[in-house]
């Protein structure tokens, strides 16, 4: 079984800060880590190729530093990775990105499934799956958080919903986007980072030209969505601290909201 | 395409940095410096009074999309009950269209459901698009796909919205990419721009620490997901509309998937995002039997018992209650929040409640800042006693 993962690298956004004066965003000395539901992702392909035999490539879209990424997915257990970096390829949106991952997966070709995180901690959209999945004209089950039967033609899977969950059965190849819930991924084994480390070399970086798109197709320029501005969010409370003991602050805090009618 | 800029031109105003969307311009020795973080987007052109900001790139076109009308909602049902978002997207939609002088439309597809178009109607729908099949009597992405597309491609909507429920987020993408159009996740607010008359679309990046204004002026439908709970449903009983009906062209082969089984799990509690009152906690609640106090004083003031992203990693709550941009987004008349920081990914969430009370021992705890009334204290001594004067009353 031939499996393919999309990984991304992100900014630890659970770590950024925002200036207190200008309420801008801090963005020296955030951390770059693996997108949290893609080591999932690969968890599972690395797992899927353990019990059925197989191969398991890890592709990321991002600059010469999201090599790390890849790295860090050999010592996870990968067995190829590929890195699709150019500057044609900055500022995409999730249409530019998709296509540009589909094309990369058209290239690669022989894949029976290929396994996403649900979402990026940075952009939240939970998009490029389904789109790569269109892309490449493949069926796709989003929010995977279990894989009950897998053959060399199809797949059972347990997709979450809202209040439960359903049971998809689908033909591959097919793309999967995967949840926490799925797995707990394992630690990269330091032998097989040292291994990807010295074979950094071994590592393919693809540009513009290798997947055969058109510049203007890609990146900043190839988008559909444009970020026209960005700005702090606003919160207008009236803000007012209660003071006094434990019995005086809860008392006046009943007071204001039978006041305003809420109790 | 680059973009750089004139020294000698340039006098220091700073416009570019205000309005460069990247933080990728910066002043050094006097002038504006354009950083590596660049994307050649071109805000700081337009915002330049010097005209020192030059570049390569030509300008590109916008198509003449004067054809493309009316604003469309995805009915999503399931089980043929509709979903409570897609309700509070045709009052959004209403907005919209009486911006534009347009119509709303509803999208309704599944089994058996042309009974639901009323209801759709009596929410502001002036049509409903209706295609009944037994293959979509449960959601599937192919099949809903399709559909999508031959509707789009028929009658031409200007702007289309989804709940970004977990069938929104699944369809919605796989629909914009398919008819070759931006899509914008999760709003959390939509308005039309009276000059371009297109739909601006404001989301949280960077996980909620930044809002940002989007547009899609080259493709059209304008596509956005937004969640349950952030608009709100309008209605009026006595409003009417037309249903225009289609059917699917797709056999069982096309559609590929196959629902093998739906498994419902009971909530042991009711739901968020209807909830009148909600009590949170957060880290400084410290352990489950905090939990158990906030759950006492729900049970007194009549509301639901939620917690943060933190909450839900200790295990103190179950993931379902968690409150905040990666959980759910609320509009209860009141939320107490107690021992919760206040996050931004936390307080995006709760942006659209009524009234917010804070309860935390740090005063500089941000949670203040989007508070209507704070108390600075021990939250294990004032929780218990506003049961107890609530009781005593």
């Amino acid at each position: 079984m031939n499996i393919i993962v999309l990984v991304k690298q992100v900014p630890d956004t659970t770590e950024i800060k925002l200036d207190p004066k200008t309420g801008n965003l801090i963005r020296e000395g955030i951390e770059s880590i693996m997108n949290p539901d893609d080591r999932h992702a690969l968890e599972a392909a690395v797992s899927l190729k353990e019990s059925v035999g197989g191969r398991v490539t890890a592709v990321s879209m991002g600059p010469p530093q999201a090599i790390d990424v890849i790295t860090e997915a050999f010592g996870m257990g990968a067995d190829r990775g590929i890195l699709l970096s150019d500057r044609a390829f900055a500022g995409a949106d999730t249409w530019a990105t998709s296509l540009t991952l589909g094309k990369a997966m058209e290239k690669i070709g022989d894949y029976d499934l290929i396994i996403c995180g649900r979402q990026a901690i940075d952009g939240d959209t939970a998009q490029i799956g389904p789109q790569v999945a269109d892309h490449l004209n493949i069926p796709h089950v989003s929010y995977v958080f279990g894989i009950d039967e897998i053959t060399e033609d199809h797949l059972v899977v347990r997709r979450r919903l809202e209040n439960g969950f359903e049971r998809i059965e689908t033909p591959l190849p097919a793309l999967l986007t995967v949840i926490g819930e799925l797995n707990t991924p394992r630690y990269a084994v330091v032998g097989q980072l040292i291994a990807a480390c010295g074979e950094k070399a071994s590592i393919e970086i693809w540009n513009a030209a290798d997947i055969g798109a058109k510049t203007s197709e890609l990146g900043l320029e190839g988008s559909l969505t444009h970020v026209i501005k960005t700005f702090a969010p606003k919160f207008k409370r009236q803000g007012e601290i209660l003071e006094g003991n434990a019995g005086e602050s809860i008392g006046a805090l009943i007071g204001k909201l039978r006041e305003n009618r809420i109790l | 395409m680059t973009v750089w800029i004139d020294a000698e031109l340039c006098n220091a105003c700073k416009r570019c940095v205000k309005a460069c969307p990247y933080e990728g311009v910066e002043m050094r020795d006097g002038k504006a410096h354009i950083l590596d973080r660049c994307t050649s987007c071109g805000a700081c052109i337009e915002s330049c009074k010097q005209k020192a900001i030059l570049t390569d790139a030509k300008p590109r076109e916008i198509p003449d999309f004067s054809d493309r009308k009316g604003v469309w909602v995805f009915a999503e049902q399931r089980d043929g009950v509709l979903h409570s978002v897609s309700l509070e997207l045709l009052g959004k939609a209403g907005e919209l269209a009486e911006s534009l002088k347009q119509d709303v439309s509803a999208v309704l597809m599944g089994n058996e459901v042309e009974h639901l178009a009323e209801t759709l109607f009596h929410h502001g729908a002036d049509h409903v698009y209706l295609i009944e099949d037994p293959a979509l009597a449960q959601y599937r992405a192919m099949a809903y796909t399709q559909s999508f597309e031959q509707l789009i491609q028929r009658f031409k909507p200007n702007i289309l919205l989804m709940g970004a429920t977990h069938i929104g987020r699944d369809l919605a993408p796989r629909v914009s990419r398919r008819v070759a159009v931006g899509l914008t996740a999760d709003c959390t607010e939509l308005s039309i721009d009276p000059d371009e008359n297109i739909l601006l679309q404001t989301r949280p990046a960077f996980g909620g620490n930044v809002m940002a204004t989007i547009a899609n002026r080259y493709s059209r439908p304008q596509m956005a997901t937004v969640r349950p709970g952030v608009m709100e449903a309008t209605e009026d009983s006595g409003k009417r509309g037309d249903i225009i009906r289609e059917s699917l062209s797709m056999t069982e082969q096309d559609i590929k998937t196959k629902v093998l089984e739906i498994v419902r799990e009971a909530k042991k509690t009711g739901d968020l995002g209807k909830a009148k009152i909600i009590v949170a906690g957060g880290r400084g609640v410290g352990d489950t039997d905090g939990f158990k106090v906030l759950e006492d004083l729900a049970e007194v003031v009549g509301g639901e018992v939620a917690g943060t992203r933190v909450a839900v990693e200790e295990g103190w709550i179950s993931a379902d209650r968690q409150v905040g941009q990666t959980g759910q987004s609320v509009r209860p008349e009141l939320y107490i929040a107690c021992g919760i920081s206040g996050a931004i990914q936390h307080r995006a969430g709760i942006a659209n409640a009524r009234y917010i009370v804070a309860i935390n021992r740090d005063a500089r705890a941000p949670i203040f800042q989007v508070a209507d009334w704070g108390i600075v204290g021990d939250l294990h001594e004032l929780v218990p006693e506003m049961i107890r004067q609530l009781k005593g009353a």
